[in-house]
């Protein structure tokens, strides 16, 4: 029997591991047929994660913060590097999995893939930059050393958008890594395989366990407890709706969380480099100060 | 004085029907408790299960590095764990000898007790006149419960005995304190061991029987928990007296200690869902006790920040 034969199963990608929803559920991604009467296609079958396995995802994001906020800078610059190789030794599945699933034409998809790895390169490269350029000695009135330097904020909330869905993923998942944030991504629904293969990257890599989590299923069904889950420190959301917008800042207000918005833009807009930038790192950093007497 | 003896040393003729804790089936035993954790606690009674646990938790530091300052921290969490003024008070705070004067001083008056470790914990591998030394210190200085390891060595010679007599000493070194007897169930390997152990110490007048010291790899488990409700159970119904139960070591989450609550609601009955008869030894647990307390008041999921650190 051929390979062709063996249905993949997408499940969540949380703590490391490729666990189904603790519910039970799982959603159909079905393509429609070309005549009428005959019923769609189903083309894959994705988890549908439930409140629960949001706990369970950012608990594991909480356990996997420390060491990954201590890590040396270089060594998260190498693993971006390395999910950078990963991703392209693999572009043609990927190039695949996003016609197949009807999210991009063969065109935009290998230009999708090579952007990518292009993305997760520019700021691998920024791992072991972002002290010098963020962080300051500053000048103060009085006999001290007076530093400020960049940290991890947390656990980040990441909402991605269903098109470009590689890139997209790409674009929010690199710089909140880089900084040396964890993270729990709620993946628009047809975004899911792509997600997941994604995630067998993650997993290949020397991403540690816990470091990214993805939680597939419906963002109506998710969206609200995402935002109201207090075990996170800051949100990044990719949305044009308002009522998102409003839900997601409303609750932030709730609990000081920081964050970033971005629309949904166009694939050409993610492919161009309003899509990366220090601008997308900082905004899921803190700066600390430090004083020291001079002399001692 | 003529001391009681227990039945597992001479059995009479009307003793020699075993209680039936004392034969385990262990595979049955780790089915029942397995099966118990998927007791699901719906709103309301899971909060009130929440605020049970609670008031059955003794709060636990059994550091070397501890100091007076810790242990009054401490305290002051013990009598109030979050500003919310109605999530309770814990049961007790537990501390070793030298630092029962200050966790005394600090909780007097209030309902929070003082326990102390004694009796040369967590091995117990020191002389026996040290050890009810150590033990008759604790109560001294002020201590309401003492937790007292038995001797793991003598017990796994075979020297049944010398383990009940010990007991035996030292609930009278106790005095008026509480003794929880430790049998730190991970050292003796069986079932079997466990409810020999547990009676045994139930016999020699044990107000509370404890799993662990928290100090060696294997600690309280849900099996080991009911093994040891089981014998409290048939100690009950043998001699009419009844004898609490303590889980310590390695119990972090919320949902841990409700599966451990179901295990006594299905053994012994909601009677004895009281702080005088079931403990939890724990540090941790409480943090995460009152996030899901607030979780399930306000319907949000509690972060790191919404809870004093220790």
């Amino acid at each position: 029997m051929s390979a062709d034969h063996i249905h993949k199963t997408y499940k969540l990608y949380l703590g490391g591991g490729f666990p189904r929803s603790e519910s039970g559920r799982s959603l159909k991604i079905e393509k429609a047929s070309r005549s009428a009467s005959r019923p769609p296609q189903i083309l894959a079958q994705i988890a549908r994660a439930s409140r629960k396995d949001l706990r369970q995802a950012v608990e594991a994001a909480q356990g996997a913060l420390g060491p990954w906020a201590r890590a040396r800078p270089m060594l998260r610059g190498q693993i971006l590097h390395r999910m950078a190789e990963m991703l392209d030794a693999r572009g043609q599945e990927f190039e695949d999995l996003l016609v197949g699933f009807g999210l991009s034409d063969r065109r935009q998809a290998r230009l999708e893939v090579e952007v990518s790895c292009d993305r997760l390169l520019w700021y691998a490269g920024w791992s072991d930059k972002l002290g010098q350029v963020l962080g300051a000695v500053n000048p103060v009135s009085g006999p001290f050393f007076d530093f400020s330097q960049p940290e991890a904020m947390g656990v980040v909330a990441v909402y991605p958008t269903e098109r470009p869905a590689l890139l997209s993923l790409v674009s929010t998942l690199a710089p909140v890594l880089v900084g040396g944030n964890s993270s729990v991504f709620l993946i628009p629904y047809e975004a899911g395989p792509v997600a997941i293969t994604f995630a067998e990257i993650l997993a290949t890599s020397d991403v540690p366990g816990g470091v990214c989590n993805f939680l597939t299923g419906t963002r109506d069904e998710l969206l609200t407890h995402f935002a109201m889950h207090r075990g996170f420190s800051a949100n990044f959301l990719v949305s044009d709706d308002p009522r998102e917008q409003k839900l997601v800042s409303y609750e932030a207000a709730d609990h000081v969380k920081r964050g970033k918005m971005v629309p949904q833009g166009t694939p050409a807009l993610w492919r161009s480099n309003a899509c990366q930038g220090l601008d997308w790192i900082s905004p899921f950093l803190e700066i600390k100060t430090t004083w020291h007497p001079i002399g001692l | 004085m003529t001391r009681k003896t227990s039945i597992l040393l001479n059995p009479s003729e009307r003793d020699l029907l075993m209680p039936p804790c004392l034969l385990v089936d262990a595979v049955g035993l780790e089915a029942r408790a397995a099966e118990l954790r998927k007791r699901s606690w719906k709103k309301e009674v899971k909060l009130e299960a929440i605020e049970r646990a609670i008031s059955m938790t003794d709060l636990t530091t059994l550091e070397g590095a501890d100091t007076p300052g810790r242990v009054e921290r401490l305290c002051q969490k013990a009598l109030r764990p979050d500003p919310n003024p109605d999530i309770p008070p814990v049961a007790a705070v537990c501390v070793y000898p030298n630092l029962v004067a200050t966790a005394a001083r600090v909780l007097e008056g209030s309902p929070v007790e003082v326990a102390s470790v004694a009796s040369g914990f967590p091995a117990g591998q020191v002389p026996l006149p040290l050890r009810l030394e150590d033990t008759k210190m604790a109560a001294e200085n002020g201590a309401d419960e003492i937790d007292v390891v038995i001797s793991r060595s003598a017990f796994l010679s075979g020297r049944l005995e010398q383990v009940f007599e010990e007991v035996q000493a030292f609930k009278e070194a106790a005095g008026p304190a509480r003794l929880k007897v430790i049998l730190e169930t991970g050292e003796l390997g069986t079932f079997d061991r466990i409810a020999k152990a547990g009676w045994l110490a139930c016999e020699a007048g044990a107000d509370f029987i404890k799993t662990s010291t928290g100090k060696v790899k294997i600690n309280a488990t849900p099996a080991t928990a009911l093994c040891m409700l089981h014998v409290v159970r048939d100690f009950e119904a043998h001699s009419g007296r009844v004898v609490g139960v303590k889980v310590a070591g390695g119990i972090r989450k919320s949902k841990e200690a409700l599966h451990y609550l179901a295990l006594v609601l299905e053994t012994l009955g909601p009677s004895r869902l009281t702080n005088r008869l079931f403990r939890f030894g724990a540090s941790s647990l409480l943090n995460d006790l009152i996030r899901q307390w607030k979780k399930q008041k306000t319907g949000r999921y509690m972060g790191p920040d919404d809870v004093c650190l220790d």
